[in-house]
């Protein structure tokens, strides 16, 4: 199972590489996206154990998964939420400023 | 040697109590007179930041007059300590500075450092006098005389300095001061020019120097002189011996303007004469003469320091005079005039060095004398280059230009300046009755030594050649600008005398050049003979070293040179327009200043090209130098250390479902890349984020679960109203070159993460502290673990996540509804 995640989890980040070597803006956004869920999914595989226990409410087994990574991955989601947020809407407003969502062609935009 | 006084330990003691009681009361008269030195640096810098204030008050007199108090009270405040130094005594003072790295500001006066001081302070007092003429009051003079006290303390701190790292402040202190004296008149672009080459050639040598000396404390343990020089046996034999000795070297070789770093000095003309006649003949360009001299005993038992110093010199010897005959500009024929004349110095004390070198011990009282012959030629020039330099500023000054071709018979206008010219450029051609005649037959015999020693026949011949070229420069000096034909209408005012006050400064040096030659002994006995046991403490015997003082004439060979070099000088000058053609043989494009410009400009394009090269201004370049680093560092070192490995067998079982939304998943990661609407790489970018959550519940994981699904509902929201203002995405060229880069680093950066991941799974070294958190009802109160980390045990995390949250929230608000005002732009624009 372990290796079944991390060989995903590589395929992701592959994907997400590719996406922000791209000149759309709108990709690169996307990209960061699945960027965190490979490294939310990766935090997981890395924990102790992925199935050898109950969930981590006391009370429901003699032995619990590792509550640990969990509690990170959770801050981690809504970091990059507020992040993807943030970052959608720069691109929709410098779009509006420079009328388009190249980042090639952002770069010849003289705004000094 | 007998009566070395110092003080080292006392010093910050006495500090202390000066401090705390506010009164020299407490320190003793002994440490007060000690103490002068050290005030001797101090005065002129002091003064310098005085200067604004007293020009303030004092408009009506020049302020030059309350100036040239200073060097002349300094002057004969060192004047007193003659007698104490001829008796071969020696002082030093240190006042602590940062003692923990062994740096003090010790001044250390001995024979050596009294002859550079007193040059310093007495031309120094001449040419303010000389100044104050020279510069009429609508100059900006607060400038003038800050920045020239400023070179004076520098210039004093560099000869008296015992500690290196002090020495070199001062150092770097001199090419400061010159720098900004060079460019005195900033408003001409030459002056600018020749300020920047001065700067950038002289600064270089320093830094080198600075290296140099680095080494030395290292080897040596001190940063003082004397200590290393005392020390020097017992490191001679370490491998950076020899590279300390070529970076101190060539901090001497570019300060003193050696071959080929001579080109900052003829440049350097642009700066008012009387910068030029201080800085640039008597002082600043000695200091690395004063560096050679002082390093003698350290290195001079090398032979390759013998093999630079002089070889160095007496090409700079050569080329100086040999190039100081083309020139048309009187000061420009004067600065390479003082550039071969620092060579000649330079080689003599190459020689001299021989007197220390083990190959050549039984003439090394022979070879010293050669020192003695530099030290003695130093004071000559500085007399009679001060005196010439000061002549061309009242030619420049009354006649309105010092350009060659357009002066001539000016002797029987200006008789007074005439005579001072010729006894100063016969003085620099060698001829008695005046010092450098005795100069030039002391460095005769120094090459002929060195000659007869059986190193280079080629030693001498070049020595006589370039006495030769010397000549003719001389000469052409003195009877081109004041012999033949008067040209009223190509001057810009009529020639006539110069006022008194401009011609006392001159008047004084050209008296010394007579004084000297018929006094040599006085000079030599009180000053020139400590010095030389200064450069020379392993020979103990002083008075071996005095006996040959007095022997400075006879017919010998060197007087035969001297003939000859007249004779052939005189040859040369009447035949000059028939061999003048070989200087086209060196045309201008040639020469070492076009060299110098290159370099600069080369340097300025290939490093604008580098930047260009790199600094694309592209994010996705500056991606893929960041991926480019993670494969070749990471995978590099995953490589290099051989640390992958797979090791399935402790994996949970994988149950079919699992497989499915694995496969979903991958499946859909790969197709975003084929996407050809926006909307289904939002979608799939959807399936991955809820494939993630299923593989939460899967794992034990509720709450992520709950959050992952809520999120990536609002993150696909947020996509979709992105999409309804963003414009449709354009079909990038998927078979472009950048585009295989992308792919191909793309793969690098998933495999090696793959592989990390992997190798990392296999090497659980200890086991968890999740267990800790088991107790969170009896800690926290609460059952579900996830929540009481969160909340209790690490809820510093949580607080701060919120505070991402409000800020984004924030953000996203200001850049929606804040929008920049007209008027906001053009502000920005200004």
């Amino acid at each position: 199972m372990e290796t079944l995640l991390t060989i995903l989890t590589g395929i992701l980040v592959a994907v997400a590489t590719y996406l922000i070597l791209s000149r759309n803006v709108q990709k690169v956004v996307l990209g960061t996206a699945i960027l965190s869920h490979a490294a939310h999914l990766l935090i997981m595989t890395m924990g102790k154990g992925l199935k050898s226990g109950s969930v981590p409410i006391l009370g429901e087994g003699p032995a619990y998964v590792d509550p640990l990574p969990q509690a990170l991955i959770l801050t981690s989601i809504v970091i990059s939420f507020a992040v993807t947020a943030l970052l959608l809407v720069i691109a929709y407003r410098t779009f509006q400023e420079t009328g388009t969502d190249n980042l090639y062609e952002w770069r010849d935009i003289n705004d000094e | 040697m007998n009566g070395e006084s110092i003080h080292d330990n006392r010093t910050a003691h006495l500090l202390l109590q000066f401090i705390e009681n506010n009164s020299f009361i407490y320190i003793e008269m002994e440490d007060l007179i000690l103490l002068t030195i050290n005030l001797v640096i101090i005065i002129p810098l002091l003064a310098a930041a005085l200067v604004p204030f007293l020009h303030k008050k004092n408009s009506k007199i020049h302020i030059g007059w309350f100036i040239f108090l200073i060097p002349l009270t300094l002057f004969i405040l060192l004047l007193r300590y003659i007698p104490r130094i001829a008796n071969g005594e020696t002082l030093a003072y240190t006042v602590e500075w940062i003692p923990t790295y062994h740096i003090n500001f010790t001044a250390y006066l001995d024979g050596l450092s009294l002859i550079f001081a007193l040059l310093i302070t007495g031309i120094g007092a001449l040419v303010t006098i000389y100044s104050i003429y020279y510069l009429s009051s609508k100059e900006n003079l607060i400038h003038f005389y800050t920045y020239l006290l400023l070179f004076m303390g520098a210039m004093l701190g560099v000869v008296f300095s015992d500690n290196m790292m002090v020495l070199y402040v001062f150092w770097e202190l001199t090419s400061i001061s010159s720098f900004l004296l060079i460019a005195f008149w900033y408003h001409r672009k030459q002056s600018r020019d020749g300020a920047q080459k001065s700067l950038l050639i002289t600064v270089t040598g320093g830094i080198a120097m600075l290296v140099g000396f680095i080494m030395l404390y290292y080897m040596s343990g001190t940063m003082s002189v004397r200590g290393v020089i005392s020390a020097v046996l017992s490191f001679q034999e370490n491998p950076l011996f020899i590279p300390a000795m070529c970076l101190i070297l060539l901090g001497a070789f570019t300060k003193s303007a050696q071959f080929p770093f001579h080109i900052w000095l003829p440049t350097a003309m642009e700066a008012p004469t009387p910068v030029s006649a201080y800085l640039h003949s008597a002082t600043m360009v000695k200091a690395g003469i004063y560096l050679v001299a002082r390093f003698t005993p350290v290195f001079g038992g090398e032979d390759t320091w013998f093999w630079l110093v002089t070889s160095v010199g007496l090409i700079t010897l050569f080329w100086g005079s040999f190039t100081a005959v083309r020139q048309t500009d009187l000061k420009a024929l004067l600065a390479y005039s003082t550039v071969s004349q620092l060579g000649m110095i330079m080689s003599m004390f190459g020689i001299s060095s021989l007197a220390l070198n083990s190959g050549f011990r039984a003439e090394s009282v022979l070879f010293s004398q050669a020192a003695f012959a530099a030290l003695f030629h130093l004071v000559n020039h500085s007399t009679f280059k001060g005196a010439l330099f000061m002549v061309v500023g009242i030619v420049d000054h009354e006649l309105g230009t010092r350009d060659i071709r357009r002066l001539g018979g000016l002797a029987t206008l200006m008789p007074i300046t005439f005579t001072i010219a010729i006894v100063g450029a016969f003085s620099m051609a060698g001829l008695p009755p005046f010092n450098g005649f005795l100069s030039k037959e002391m460095f005769f015999t120094a090459v002929l030594n060195a000659g007869n020693a059986g190193l280079s026949s080629a030693i001498p011949v070049v020595a006589w050649v370039a006495s030769i070229f010397t000549f003719v420069y001389s000469m052409i000096f003195v009877f081109k600008t004041f012999l033949g034909t008067y040209k009223e209408e190509k001057l810009e005012h009529p020639a006539h005398e110069a006022p008194y006050g401009m011609l006392f400064s001159p008047i004084v040096l050209g008296s010394l050049v007579v004084l000297i030659f018929i006094f040599p002994n006085g000079l030599g006995e009180n000053l020139l003979s400590p010095a030389l046991a200064g450069i020379f403490p392993s020979l103990a015997a002083g008075e071996n070293l005095g006996v040959h003082i007095a022997l400075w004439h006879g017919f010998n060979t060197e007087l035969m040179m001297t003939i000859g070099v007249v004779l052939g000088g005189i040859l040369l000058y009447m035949t000059i327009r028939y061999w003048k053609n070989i200087y086209r043989l060196f045309p201008e494009h040639w020469s070492f200043n076009t060299l110098y410009g290159n370099i600069l400009e080369q340097l300025e394009v290939v490093s604008r090209k580098i930047t260009d090269f790199y600094m694309t201004g592209y994010l996705r370049d500056y991606m893929v130098y960041i991926y480019l680093f993670f494969i070749l560092a990471v995978g590099g070192m995953v490589v290099f250390t051989q640390s992958y490995e797979l090791e399935i067998a402790e994996n949970a079982p994988i149950s079919e479902f699992e497989w499915v939304v694995a496969i979903v998943m991958i499946i859909a990661a790969l197709s975003i890349l084929f996407a050809k609407s926006r909307l289904s790489a939002i979608l799939l970018n959807s399936v991955l984020g809820y494939g993630v959550a299923i593989f939460f519940v899967l794992f034990r994981a509720p709450d992520l679960a709950l959050t992952q699904t809520v999120v990536e509902t609002v993150t696909t929201v947020l996509f979709l109203v992105a999409y309804y203002f963003l414009p449709e995405w354009k079909k990038e060229d998927t078979r472009s070159r950048s585009d295989k880069v992308n792919l191909a680093v793309s793969i690098g950066v998933g495999v090696i993460f793959t592989i990390i991941a992997l190798a990392v799974q296999n090497g659980k070294l200890f086991s968890s502290i999740s267990s800790y958190f088991e107790n969170s009802y009896e800690l926290a109160g609460g059952k579900n673990i996830v929540n009481t980390i969160l909340s209790d045990f690490r809820a510093f995390d949580t607080m701060l996540e919120v505070v991402v949250l409000l800020i984004a929230g924030i953000g996203v608000y200001t850049l929606i509804k804040v929008k920049a005002r007209k008027g906001d732009t053009t502000l920005e624009d200004e």
